[in-house]
């Protein structure tokens, strides 16, 4: 696929309309799986995390995971929906190694939850409404790894190793109704949906929902239909589009990919894509015709489920502070703009910030810190700010060491740094590295002294009066100490011996 | 000393607890009953020789010590192939499962164990329980002892053949469309469906899961209600196992008295196809009942008729789905992965060559019943039949305790006979399938032979959901005003192996 095959954006948008569906998988973070005993924690052994009933054996039969239903539930109501009275799962009946049963319990026509919607804030500050379809519990299945073959897919392989420790994991499948109306901002509501429900779930405490692990996992459906044209176009389906910039982009690109189909006469054919993070391409998957049947059919190892509405009106009542309206509380306490606090939600930095402050920093520290040096890590590094290797209460403490005099900026990144690389604490690092302001007046004194008599032309100037000259001084003395002098106190050295007035 | 393997499982149990026999020599005397006539009968797929052994050996030394025995410990039983059993092979009498030695021990298994009963082996049935003659087996057929050249039913046909033949005084069976009462009727024992949800079904290889139901089977019915009560009961591994205590059944087949109950002739079942030796039984069953007390209503459930084409559709269609993990990617048979071919094909392969027929066309009938665009019509039509016959039991139980009918419309027929004619074959299950589509109780009990073959007819017992105490009551009661009439159990006149 190249740039060649695209309409250009701009000229996409003033043929089409795009109308966009967006599934997204949540796995939550309960400690067992949905229907058996077994361990979820991630990066076991291989298979060491399985028994009879996850790996589908004889004779093994599921008993579901009340944490997995509850999680459900809070998630259902978070969205808005209407909460099931009685339902059941069902089987989605197709052949994949990796499937041990060959079937995924699953839910079709009874979700546990559905008829919501998801108010979400875009960068200039205006709220769109994403309407939620359902919001459904099933069953993750195993890992397969092909080995032997170019691209790491099952084509060309030698042969494939199955991991069943995923197998039965339990997930959220929650699906929004066709997203109409974003014209131009389609790609930026798709972001911004899978960011704000990313938020949702992290602080229902469901899921960490780390979508680099695939904690979460979005699946984004588009379609173009001219402008004024009731009927929708034929979709794509661009699968495990796995960040929030990916989702973007594959938004973006299939508009671009479609415009170019339909505006040179051809048609879209109904298609599973891949999404590339290098160049946020899409390539041909799977063509889903309507021959591929699932056969679904009501789970008959497994009793409907029937949520009292009692418990129902109990976990409604527990609900946290939604992220939205917390947003909105710590935009006017931290005095930001909307599109400050959206740059924070885009980099999954608000619990951070928060964090820290709680630790004892100046909110405008905190976010100065997490937002500029950490975010320039996490960009260079492509971790996500919670896994850099700092915490919260470490960056406190720097902003602590600053506020005392102890640091000044320059060195305070040089704790960071070493932080950041494992040297330990930012006490321990501004120990090894012998990293403290130079606070000695004796020795600050000298150092000044060495800079005046290096720089006699320099000294001239100043004592001349031209007090802009003293960088320059300042600049030598700061050299001399490595950066770990208080410029502040420099100059008012570097006046003091000149005999000037500052 | 009496022959050990003629004894009840009642009469077993405490020839063990008072000492007159160990444990070891209950166990042995069977293993050898077993050596002599199961060349014949092949009624076990496997005999776990050592296993029987250390199990009767555990009981007698927990006897020794003093400690209290359960009411069976030390009483053998033999356990369709369909239960996993850890580290004995569990074939459910199909090619696909060659080999797979189970690492789990399915509920009932262990529920057995730790009754203190001796598990002898694994026995025969029709391939993934389908079939109601035993000939579906992969492993061959098994013999009626009452005449070697007919089936023993099916598809528990080894559990039923094991019980005539003196190999074992208790059995397991699975009943999901009457493939523990069939068999039961047409080899002079006794078998019964418990409730559905009553015994787990946790280690049951799953043939249609709304339907499957495991239970007792037994030459008694004292017996197999003591086996029922070692069995049943809740289990935290079976989410449609029944949180309730368990019918009492023991004392109700101690009690056996139907005076003043109201029971129900189900006016749809016979007439037609039903032969005219076994009417003839059942009818002097029921004035057998009137004589003892009962009182005899005639009830007619319209959606019965239905049944049939309704399980047709309904229990191939779950096994499509239950039969689709046997891949070959993880256990039991692998053919052709000579590395050459993907996956999909050995799996083909696999399937081609591991399923039988019968098993195949169920499997295509059910995944054709479940695609899309026929859905309604098969399934969801199915569903709403299942529906009309709960109600029809519904209604019946409003007026009467328990129903009776013949339990299969003819005796034993010949090995051979209905194999190439699946609908004649399908029709012997005709009384049992409703109960199954309802989820409710039901037995069959010995009630002669018909005067035309020689063969045994049973006496079908239909008992609302959790209330399977009746059906052993009218059993009990049945069974003794028939042994006293004929002056010993039915089982006595099967000619000897």
């Amino acid at each position: 696929m190249t740039v060649m095959d695209l309409e250009s954006y701009e000229d996409a948008l003033s043929v089409y309309d795009p109308v966009m569906g967006l599934e997204v998988h949540v796995e939550l973070g309960t400690k067992t799986k949905m229907f058996c005993g077994c361990s979820t924690t991630l990066g076991a052994e291989p298979n060491s995390q399985t028994c009879p009933t996850c790996l589908g054996l004889p004779g093994s039969l599921p008993v579901v995971n009340a944490i997995g239903i509850e999680s459900a539930i809070k998630i259902g109501l978070a969205l808005n929906c209407e909460i099931a009275t009685w339902c059941r799962f069902a089987r989605k009946n197709y052949f994949y190694p990796d499937m041990p049963k060959n079937f995924q319990t699953s839910q079709y026509d009874e979700p546990i939850a559905f008829n919501g919607y998801l108010d979400v804030a875009l960068e200039d500050g205006e709220i769109f409404r994403v309407e939620i379809e359902r919001a459904h519990m099933e069953e993750d299945t195993g890992k397969s790894l092909h080995v032997g073959g170019a691209t790491g897919r099952i084509h060309g392989a030698s042969h494939s190793l199955l991991d069943y420790n995923r197998a039965g994991i339990p997930l959220i499948e929650i699906v929004t109704k066709p997203i109409e109306g974003a014209g131009a901002r389609a790609p930026e509501v798709a972001k911004a949906y899978v960011a704000e429900l990313r938020e949702l779930i992290k602080a229902l405490d469901v899921s960490e929902a780390r979508m680099e692990q695939g904690q979460m996992r979005c699946d984004v459906n588009l379609s173009l239909r001219p402008h004024g044209r009731e009927k929708f176009g034929t979709r794509s389906e661009t699968k495990n589009v796995n960040s929030l910039r990916s989702v973007e982009r594959a938004a973006r690109y299939e508009i671009m990919r479609h415009a170019a189909v339909l505006n040179s006469g051809g048609t879209i054919v109904q298609e599973t894509r891949h999404f590339h993070e290098e160049d946020g391409s899409t390539t041909a998957g799977r063509i889903k015709d309507n021959a591929e049947d699932y056969r679904y059919f009501p789970e008959p190892d497994l009793v409907p489920i029937a949520p009292a509405r009692d418990w129902v009106e109990e976990l409604r009542a527990g609900l946290p502070e939604l992220p939205r309206v917390r947003r909105d509380r710590l935009k006017t306490e931290w005095g930001i703009s909307d599109h400050e606090m959206q740059s924070a939600l885009n980099a999954g930095a608000i619990d951070l910030i928060t964090a820290t402050i709680d630790a004892g920093a100046p909110a405008d520290q905190a976010r100065k810190w997490w937002m500029g040096e950490l975010a320039r890590a996490s960009n260079e590094t492509g971790k996500e700010l919670a896994d850099l290797g700092i915490s919260p209460a470490q960056v406190a403490r720097v902003t602590a060491l600053v506020a005392e005099g102890s640091l000044n900026d320059k060195l305070a990144r040089q704790v960071i740094e070493g932080v950041l690389a494992g040297e330990g604490g930012p006490d321990e690092v501004v120990e090894k590295r012998g990293l403290k302001v130079v606070s000695d007046e004796g020795a600050l004194g000298a150092a000044v002294d060495e800079a005046i008599a290096a720089n006699a032309a320099v000294a001239d100037k100043i004592r001349a009066g031209n007090l802009a000259a003293a960088g320059a001084l300042i600049g030598a003395v700061m050299k001399l100490t490595r950066g770990q002098a208080d410029a502040k106190r420099v100059r008012e050295l570097v006046l003091e011996k000149l005999g000037v007035q500052g | 000393m009496t022959d050990l393997t003629r004894l009840t499982a009642a009469e077993t149990a405490d020839v063990v607890a008072t000492g007159k026999a160990s444990a070891v020599e209950v166990a042995q005397a069977h293993l050898d009953r077993i050596g002599a006539v199961d060349e014949k009968v092949h009624a076990f797929l496997h005999v776990d020789t050592e296993g029987a052994l250390d199990a009767a050996r555990a009981v007698d030394e927990r006897r020794a010590k003093g400690e209290k025995l359960g009411p069976l410990a030390g009483v053998p039983l033999a356990l369709k192939d369909i239960f996993t059993t850890k580290g004995i092979p569990t074939t459910v009498g199909s090619k696909i499962l060659d080999g797979w030695i189970p690492p789990y021990d399915a509920t009932v298994t262990k529920r057995l164990k730790d009754a203190g009963i001796v598990i002898l082996g694994k026995t025969n049935m029709d391939e993934f329980a389908m079939g109601s003659s035993t000939e579906n087996s992969a492993y061959g057929p098994t013999g009626n002892p009452w005449d070697l050249t007919r089936i023993p039913g099916g598809s528990g046909g080894g559990s039923s053949a094991a019980l005539a033949s003196y190999q074992a005084p208790l059995a397991i069976g699975t009943d999901t469309g009457g493939s523990i009462r069939q068999p039961a009727a047409v080899t002079g024992t006794v078998g019964v469906k418990p409730t559905y949800g009553g015994v787990s079904r946790y280690g049951m290889v799953a043939f249609s899961s709304s339907l499957d139901q495991g239970g007792p089977c037994a030459r008694t019915v004292l017996d197999a209600a003591l086996l029922h009560e070692a069995i049943a009961g809740h289990d935290p591994l079976d989410s449609t196992s029944i949180d309730a205590p368990v019918p009492a059944v023991v004392e109700a087949a101690r009690n056996g008295n139907v005076k003043g109950m109201r029971i129900g002739v189900v006016k749809e079942f016979g007439g037609e196809g039903y032969q005219a030796g076994v009417m003839q039984r059942f009818n002097e069953s029921v004035e057998l009942l009137r004589e003892l007390g009962a009182e005899i209503v005639e009830i007619s459930c319209p959606s019965f008729k239905l049944a049939l084409p309704a399980y047709y559709l309904i229990a191939p269609s779950e096994a499509s789905s239950n039969l689709a993990r046997f891949d070959a990617m993880r256990y039991g048979l692998r053919v052709g992965d000579d590395g050459t071919k993907s996956a999909e094909e050995v799996t083909a392969l696999t399937r081609e060559a591991g399923f039988g027929d019968e098993v195949k066309r169920r499997i295509i009938l059910g995944t054709y019943a479940l695609s899309s665009g026929y859905y309604d019509a098969y399934y969801g039509s199915a569903q709403k039949v299942r529906t009309l016959i709960s109600r029809d039991f519904e209604a019946a139980f409003g007026t009467v305790d328990v129903l009776v009918s013949p339990t299969t419309p003819t005796t034993a027929f010949p090995i051979g006979e209905r194999v190439d004619d699946p609908m004649a074959m399908y029709l012997a299950d005709l009384c049992t399938i409703p109960s199954n589509l309802a989820g409710n109780a039901a037995m069959s009990v010995p009630c002669g032979l018909a005067p035309e073959d020689g063969l045994p007819v049973g006496l079908q017992i239909i008992a609302p959901a959790m209330a399977d105490d009746r059906l052993y009551r009218v059993g009990a009661a049945v069974e003794a005003a028939f042994t006293g009439r004929w002056g010993h159990p039915l089982l006595e006149e099967a000619p000897a192996l």
